[in-house]
């Protein structure tokens, strides 16, 4: 489930809000708020659609995580999907590399 | 030169409510719904889609990504693709739809290549073209629909169809979640690609649908089919919502200690990890993949790694406990009944495309890893928009119809029955899920369950929500009432197991069941068969 929005990264476009399938974020005065966790399906779309990167989901989808965001931010997690697809500028040749075909019918 | 485009028109409306005019009314945008609305505009219509979250992330593909049925335009290739799955699905298939479903899906699939979707190009440099990257292929639908002049309302779900005094669908009202208000839209036309139904169960992308647009072209008096196949249970790590379930033809499926659970498999053994389900935890690991398939796997479906990532479990390594999520008609097969090649309804102006209608014709009984979905909902689509925007065109001005709801659950307040939304659609889900219920089917225990929800239906027909704001989850948990007893009844009608349809009392396939099973109705639920294709063309040759 949705667990991260990251105050420090995040500049208010409100893109989540509009993107996320299951309506789970409301806009505020300031930094858009998780306002319905328990809808959020773990998609991990929002984080695509972030430009800031500054959103994390947790990869359990029935239950909420305690997550320690100076912790996650030494990592790499923050926009990893968003990388691996081939959604930010100096990934973009990963949008054409899917080998799905050499999988299939095994 | 432009191509002329013509718009959906805003109407003056009450306060708390917008109000739209269209030839079009599309409901639902994944690819089924953003094909037919770009097919419909290009037939000169003017079309409206509402999607009850975003067009470009909701729904099953956007978030899960698909392998499609592509098949090069060579007759034994084309051939074998059909032969092969029929025994599979149980001989429903219809050739002549399959062959047509083929033929459409090369031509819409070069289309996404010429408006620019990434395919990619192999060794012998020729472009691949049997699978789809879903935010990137929804990314890119949300765009071309735009670009054919469709209005979107995102947020935005359909609550209850519009019938005018004959019964002919005549438009749809909803709500703007965002927003808070109400939407009504007239149109001559209505497609439903509001995908299939799978419960709430978490399976990947796919809470969004919970069966609406099956409830909402019931109380117009729509007809389903093939709703026995509904019970496909698809792999995902015990804790997450990634039921992708290809890699895990590289898996070896353990009990807790470390021994081999017998013919379990992703493919052809997945109901002996259900039952190894039922006694305790299963285990996965990923341990045939070598090296080269592995590097293909990292790149070819991202979003599979990341519960492991996210975890520090290394799939191809360690162990990790495995569950099986229900997926309902969304890798079903069952849906609105269709009843011509413009996949119509039974119902004047309501055509169904994708999920929202039945996959028997190409699937049969059953379907799962093999990219028909995928295929069906962008044939279906196209087909459903276009057929709606002649219809839309033949029956001309409509100026003075007096429009109808058709809607009764959640609608039809008695203030002192209401009930909960969240505690319903628990029940339906206590129902549902269990895999000695619905994987493995048996008279009795069908009847049991069908005993308690039809005590629910009749507990919640004539009531709605305490609460006003929820009325959109409460028509969620109704949908999902009603599409398990269509579910429940017709799996009962099949005395054999066919398809992904399995029977304890009835294991063997019938020679004699080769027919469809029809349903429908709410208060009461009724079924009846139809022939398949070939039994009607031996007696017509006779
Ligand atoms: C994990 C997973 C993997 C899959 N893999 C494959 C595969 O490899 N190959 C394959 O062929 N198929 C696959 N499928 C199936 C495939 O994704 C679906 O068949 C396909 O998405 C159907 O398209 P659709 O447009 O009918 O429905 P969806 O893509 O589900 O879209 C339905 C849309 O309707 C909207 N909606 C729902 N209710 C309402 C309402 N009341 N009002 C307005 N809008 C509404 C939803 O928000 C959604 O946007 C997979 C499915 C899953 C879950
Ligand atoms: S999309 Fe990212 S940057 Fe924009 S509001 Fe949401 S969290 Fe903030
Ligand atoms: S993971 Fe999906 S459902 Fe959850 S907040 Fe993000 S976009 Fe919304």
């Amino acid at each position: 489930m949705i667990e991260v929005i990251d105050a420090e990264r995040c500049t208010s476009c409100d893109i989540c809000v509009t993107a996320c399938p299951t309506n789970v974020f409301d806009k505020t005065d300031g930094i858009p708020v998780i306002a319905r966790q328990s809808d959020c399906q773990t998609c991990f779309l929002c984080e695509l659609y972030c430009p800031e990167d500054a959103l994390y989901v947790s990869p359990f989808a029935d239950e909420a995580q305690l997550i320690d965001v100076v912790m996650l931010k030494r990592t790499d997690v923050l926009g990893s999907y968003r990388r691996a697809v081939g959604w930010t500028d100096d990934t973009r040749d990963r949008r054409g590399v899917d080998r799905s075909y050499l999988l299939f019918g095994h | 030169m432009s191509i002329q485009t013509h718009r959906a028109e805003r109407l003056p409306a009450q306060p708390g409510s917008v109000e739209f005019d269209a030839d079009v009314l599309v409901l639902g945008g994944g690819p089924a719904g953003t094909w037919a609305a770009v097919s419909a505009a290009e037939r000169g219509a003017r079309v409206l889609l509402a999607d009850k979250g975003f067009c470009g992330t909701s729904g099953a593909t956007a978030a899960a990504g698909t392998g499609v049925w592509y098949i090069d335009p060579d007759p034994a290739l084309r051939e074998a693709a059909m032969a092969n799955r029929e025994k599979m699905g149980g001989y429903l298939q219809d050739r002549r739809w399959m062959a047509r479903v083929l033929d459409r899906t090369y031509q819409q699939s070069n289309r996404l290549a010429d408006w620019g979707y990434p395919y990619p190009v192999d060794e012998h440099g020729r472009s691949q073209r049997n699978s789809l990257q879903g935010p990137e292929y929804m990314r890119l639908m949300r765009k071309r629909t735009k670009q054919a002049g469709v209005a979107i309302l995102d947020h935005s779900p359909a609550l209850e169809l519009l019938v005018d005094d004959n019964g002919a669908v005549a438009g749809a009202s909803g709500v703007r979640r965002q927003k808070q208000d109400r939407w009504t839209v007239r149109a001559k036309a209505v497609v439903i690609a509001t995908g299939g139904c799978a419960f709430l169960s978490k399976t990947l992308g796919s809470n969004v649908l919970t069966g609406d647009g099956y409830l909402m072209a019931a109380e117009a008096g729509a007809e389903f089919t093939s709703m026995e196949f509904s019970n496909p249970y698809a792999i995902s790590p015990a804790f997450g919502s990634v039921t992708k379930t290809l890699f895990y033809g590289w898996a070896t499926f353990t009990y807790a200690d470390g021994s081999v659970v017998p013919g379990a498999a992703s493919k052809g053994g997945r109901s002996a990890i259900a039952r190894a389900l039922l006694r305790g935890p299963v285990y996965a690991r990923l341990d045939k993949a070598d090296d080269g398939v592995q590097r293909h796997m990292r790149v070819s479906q991202p979003n599979f790694f990341l519960p492991f990532d996210r975890t520090g479990i290394d799939p191809f390594r360690d162990r990790f406990p495995v569950t099986l999520r229900l997926e309902g008609t969304v890798r079903g097969t069952g849906g609105l009944r269709i009843i011509d090649d413009a996949c119509a309804t039974s119902l004047p102006g309501l055509y169904a495309a994708g999920d929202a209608a039945t996959r028997e014709l190409i699937c049969g009984g059953f379907t799962g890893g093999g990219s028909h979905n995928a295929a069906w909902a962008m044939s279906s689509g196209l087909w459903a928009g276009q057929g709606a925007a002649d219809y839309a065109r033949q029956i001309g001005t409509t100026t003075a119809r007096r429009l109808l709801s058709a809607a009764t659950v959640a609608f039809r307040d008695r203030p002192r029955r209401a009930f909960d939304p969240a505690a319903l659609a628990k029940a339906v889900q206590g129902e549902v899920f269990p895999y000695e219920l619905n994987y493995f089917r048996d008279a009795s225990r069908l009847n049991g369950a069908l005993a308690r929800l039809d005590a629910g239906w009749r507990d919640v027909a004539e009531a709605g929500p305490a609460d006003p704001a929820d009325v959109f989850r409460a028509r969620e948990a109704a949908a999902m009432l009603a599409t398990a007893r269509w579910m429940y009844r017709s799996a009962l009608a099949r005395q054999e197991s066919r398809g992904m349809h399995r029977r304890d009392d009835f294991p063997d396939q019938d020679g004699r069941q080769r027919h469809y099973v029809t349903t429908g109705g709410l208060d009461e639920v009724w079924t009846s068969v139809r022939p398949h294709a070939d039994a009607v063309h031996a007696e017509a040759a006779e």
